[in-house]
């Protein structure tokens, strides 16, 4: 790609700044179902984005075309459009001092996907969906790898460069139980990826994908054959795959400094934060530390830069339950600072590919580890729930009135656990709700996980996430479970 | 851009030595995004994507690779020529595919719509005036839209629109917005300017005390935009066959016997009267019209061709998600201006926010209420309301619950814009229900 910045340097108009960010994402999925092979399908994507701000106009031109011809078309589009918006605009452009990178990042990769065969890969799908049939009352089984390459290059009018490359690895297995009248679902991390890091094949080996097969099945068994979880105000106990998405609704879209200053209130919605509560406000308890971490290794959402191009850097968001800071970036920092002046925020403009600007996203986002084993918080719960693997999720436009339900719960007596329940559901207020985080989980149950499908944004973007956390205990929480 | 297709299809859908089927699947479009917030351009973006995914075939094994296009016909040949060879080549690790199935005749067709769309800058003043001191957030979205798809068999399918949608929300404060859309093929600034007319209007109710509803039961009624939300939930699982063989669709209980919707419910896939193409990326031309559900019993399912072989039943043209493109809700009697009267006293729901299944066997959703909703007494608004969540079956809702639904089903365009823009839609009545339960 280095021919396409002398491309862009050679080709961009006069502009008061512009960026060209050039993306290539190489996808290949492949699934097997009931031991049937599903054909592979095969992804290579490839475009620019340019971005150019003139008279306090901005304008964005994207364009699958990365010819020199299609580079000089894109940028003069992106120039209408910033002379069209620039007395238009909600905030002058040339207020904003945009990021000026130098740098790179590769993401790990020990055992590189592309340097095993496709026959090879489909036997180890075949191999883990066939482990998954222990009795006949599973009906239905599904494993897959969705593996990722994508190399940006990012160069701005000021001399940045910033050249970015990561590998995606996204193993799945879903597994559906039958008899006793219901039918149960149950999967390896959740049915929608929660299991999903940067690397290559040894991602697989901390997924324990080859043999995870038989734990699944036996959990759908289990369920299938449960009680639903009982209704009532008790203590939860929530595991890494459903702290990521209490984490993902109820902290991390909040804080979005866009949702903040009212860009997505026709879509995503807004936030119950508003900017004054940045340093005085007490999000959680005491115990609820939260980091924007992009220096996890292998976590999803780890880089250098992000596509405004500025360094990304570990940062507190919530300390000893106060809240810090928001997620924002270069733009919507220099926006909120014309409303509160000492405002911070986090490098995380992120755009999902070459087609769509950048905006205000979620990176890793994390709770930091506390003190309390495993061991210790079940002994501490007279009457609560285990609750294990997001399934339903549902939350207001301003991220306060929440409902979520897991795949597999687990009833905790007198400190002891006990049965397993089925179709576990808990909802809450966000602003209640982590007030009531009573324990945090030691190193011992920190997990690192994600999402590749994270939605915001018009026009509308899905983004890959990372959450990593530990158990986390909640006291006097509204829990039900399912009809039947 | 048809006749690139066209040249590009000639040139890519010759099945080489070996091979049994080429096929070419093409996706095209060219937009305008202009993003607002508070009546102010946040982001204008122009996007020009092409892409096409081409497949191999031979006996049961199959192989399909996607690339974006330059739109340069000489170079995009090139590169889906060396992505079907490289595909060919691959195909001998390719396990075989019992549940691969194809089309066994050659359908084409073709659907052209031209549009009268405005520049970005006509957008950006016909908001500055029109929607001059409101705080406006929204999203235009428009321009040419193309799918296609061709085979070595000589099928050639060609779907165009030139269209926009643009869907605004005018906040009072707060969380408090009515919102508003305006979408077609010809841009009429006038009829932009009556629907700001109309969001002003709407607006100023939200200035009366708000309510504190408690959670409990509800008569409700739904607007269509509602309805829609409620039906796009239901397509989630509820339509496919694969979701009906393995036990997990919400409407297992009705295709069971076990339950029953309400016998004016009649919901169908009605392609003729949407606006997504007629044809998926497998080449299968969908029927007219597949009845899913009729007097408010199970009247189908949506098949994808490879459910349809694993079955045994004929395949409707499902996308492999088996969700419909083009739902159509039946309407019924109730006339709109009779609504509030008929509610008498209850809650007007304009928008549902957030859907999720809470008992996915149940058929029971969870969600919020969103923008404008109003507290209704002697079949008047009384006062809007805060946000609600609730939890209620559809089956219950739509079941036992439902009091009416309106005489207009609207036709709601798919406004997404995930990768590309949305081609599908949903066409709905209002519905008033008895007992919608809110919980927190």
């Amino acid at each position: 790609m280095d021919s396409l910045e002398t491309l862009a340097r050679r080709t961009a108009p006069s502009a008061d700044y512009w960026s060209v960010r050039a993306v290539t994402e190489q996808t290949e999925r492949i699934s097997v179902r009931d031991d049937v092979a599903e054909a592979p399908v095969r992804q290579r994507d490839a475009g620019v984005m340019v971005c150019l701000m003139r008279d306090g106009g901005l304008g964005y031109a994207a364009t699958s075309d990365v010819s020199a011809a299609g580079l000089e078309r894109a940028f003069a589009r992106a120039a209408e459009l910033a002379a069209a918006t620039a007395r238009h605009t909600v905030f002058d452009y040339r207020k904003v001092r945009m990021p000026v990178p130098e740098g790179g990042y590769r993401s790990p990769n020990d055992k590189p996907a592309a340097e095993v065969s496709l026959a090879e890969k489909y036997e180890l799908v075949r191999h883990v969906c066939a482990s998954a049939k222990i009795d006949d009352a599973i009906v239905d089984r599904a494993a897959g790898l969705w593996t990722t390459r994508t190399h940006q290059l990012f160069v701005t009018s000021d001399g940045g460069r910033a050249e970015q490359s990561w590998d995606f690895m996204v193993p799945s297995l879903t597994v559906v139980a039958a008899a006793n009248g219901d039918t149960q679902t149950r999967s390896s991390a959740g049915q929608y990826n929660g299991f999903c890091q940067q690397g290559g094949l040894e991602v697989l080996d901390r997924a324990e994908f080859a043999t995870d097969g038989p734990r699944v099945a036996r959990e759908a068994l289990e369920l299938v054959h449960a009680r639903n979880c009982p209704s009532g105000e008790m203590d939860v106990l929530l595991m890494p795959d459903q702290m990521m998405l209490q984490i993902h609704e109820s902290i991390g879209h909040p804080l979005e400094l866009d949702r903040i200053l009212g860009d997505e209130r026709n879509f995503a919605g807004t936030s119950f934060v508003t900017l004054d509560m940045f340093g005085t406000y007490q999000y959680g308890s005491r115990l609820l530390n939260v980091t924007y971490a992009p220096d996890v290794h292998a976590q999803f959402a780890a880089f250098a830069f992000d596509d405004d191009g500025a360094p990304a850097e570990r940062q507190w968001i919530i300390k000893d339950g106060l809240l810090l800071r928001p997620l924002g970036g270069a733009v919507s920092q220099a926006r909120a600072r014309e409303l509160r002046a000492d405002i911070a925020g986090v490098s995380t403009t992120r755009a999902c590919s070459w087609n769509r600007p950048p905006i205000d996203r979620m990176s890793n986002l994390n709770v930091e580890p506390g003190t309390s084993t495993l061991d210790d918080m079940i002994a501490s719960i007279d009457h609560g729930v285990l609750m294990r693997t997001n399934s339903s999720w549902s939350i207001d436009d301003s991220r306060n009135k929440f409902q979520f339900g897991c795949e597999h719960g687990q009833m905790i007596r007198n400190g002891r656990l006990a049965e397993v329940v089925k179709r576990p559901n808990y909802r809450g207020i966000s602003a209640s709700f982590w007030r009531s985080l009573a324990m945090v989980g030691d190193a011992g149950t920190f997990r690192v996980m994600g999402t590749p499908f994270c939605g915001k944004g018009e026009p509308n973007q899905v983004i890959r996430v990372g959450h990593a956390a530990p158990a986390c205990k909640f006291t006097n929480v509204t829990v039900f479970g399912g009809a039947k | 851009m048809r006749e690139q297709f066209e040249t590009l299809a000639d040139a890519v859908c010759a099945a080489p030595p070996g091979i049994d089927l080429v096929s070419l699947s093409f996706a095209a479009e060219t937009t305008d995004f202009i993003r607002f917030n508070h009546g102010r351009v946040r982001q204008a973006t122009h996007v020009d994507q092409r892409s096409a995914a081409v497949s191999v075939v031979r006996g049961g094994r199959r192989a399909t690779g996607a690339i974006t296009l330059r739109g340069d016909t000489h170079a995009d040949i090139a590169a889906v020529l060396a992505e079907r060879d490289a595909l060919a080549a691959q195909l001998a690790l390719v396990p075989e595919d019992r549940y691969l199935l194809l089309p066994d005749t050659a359908t084409s067709t073709t659907r052209v719509s031209e549009g009268r769309l405005p520049g970005a800058a006509q957008v950006v003043d016909a908001v500055a005036f029109h929607a001059d001191g409101t705080d406006f957030v929204g999203l235009y979205a428009g321009g040419p839209v193309v799918r296609a798809f061709a085979d070595s068999r000589g099928q050639r399918n060609w779907h165009s629109v030139a269209s926009f949608h643009f869907e605004w929300s005018v906040y009072r404060g707060g969380d408090q917005a009515v919102k508003s859309s305006y979408a077609g093929t010809a841009w009429d600034e006038a009829e932009f300017a009556r629907r700001m007319v109309r969001a002003r209007e709407q607006v100023g109710l939200l200035a009366r005390p708000r309510a504190t509803l408690s959670p409990g039961e509800y008569r409700v009624y739904f607007t269509p935009v509602a309805v829609a939300e409620l039906l796009n939930m239901l397509s989630w699982g509820g339509f496919g066959l694969k979701s009906l063989k393995t036990g997990v669709s919400p409407l297992m209980q009705l295709h069971e016997g076990r339950a029953q919707l309400h016998a004016s419910v009649s919901l169908a896939e009605s392609v003729s009267t949407g606006i997504a193409p007629r044809f998926q990326d497998d080449g299968f031309v969908k029927p007219d019209r597949v009845r899913l559900v009729e007097e408010g019993r199970i009247a189908g399912t949506l098949a994808s061709p490879r459910s349809a072989k694993e079955y045994g039943v004929a395949a409707t043209g499902a996308n492999g998600f088996e969700s419909p493109e083009s739902l159509a809700m039946a309407a019924g009697s109730l006339s709109e201006r009779d609504v509030l009267e008929a509610l008498g006293t209850g809650v007007y729901i304009s928008n549902l926010h957030y859907l999720n299944y809470s008992d996915r066997l149940a058929c029971r959703m969870t969600g919020m209420t969103r923008f404008a909703c109003f507290s209704v007494a002697g079949g008047e608004l009384v006062a809007p309301i805060g946000v609600m969540r609730f939890d209620d079956s559809f089956l219950r809702m739509f079941g036992e619950g439902l009091v009416a639904l309106t005489a207009n089903a609207e036709s709601l365009p798919d406004t997404g814009t995930y990768a590309g823009r949305a081609l599908a839609s949903t066409t709905a009545p209002g519905a008033i229900v008895e007992g919608f339960r809110f919980t927190l």
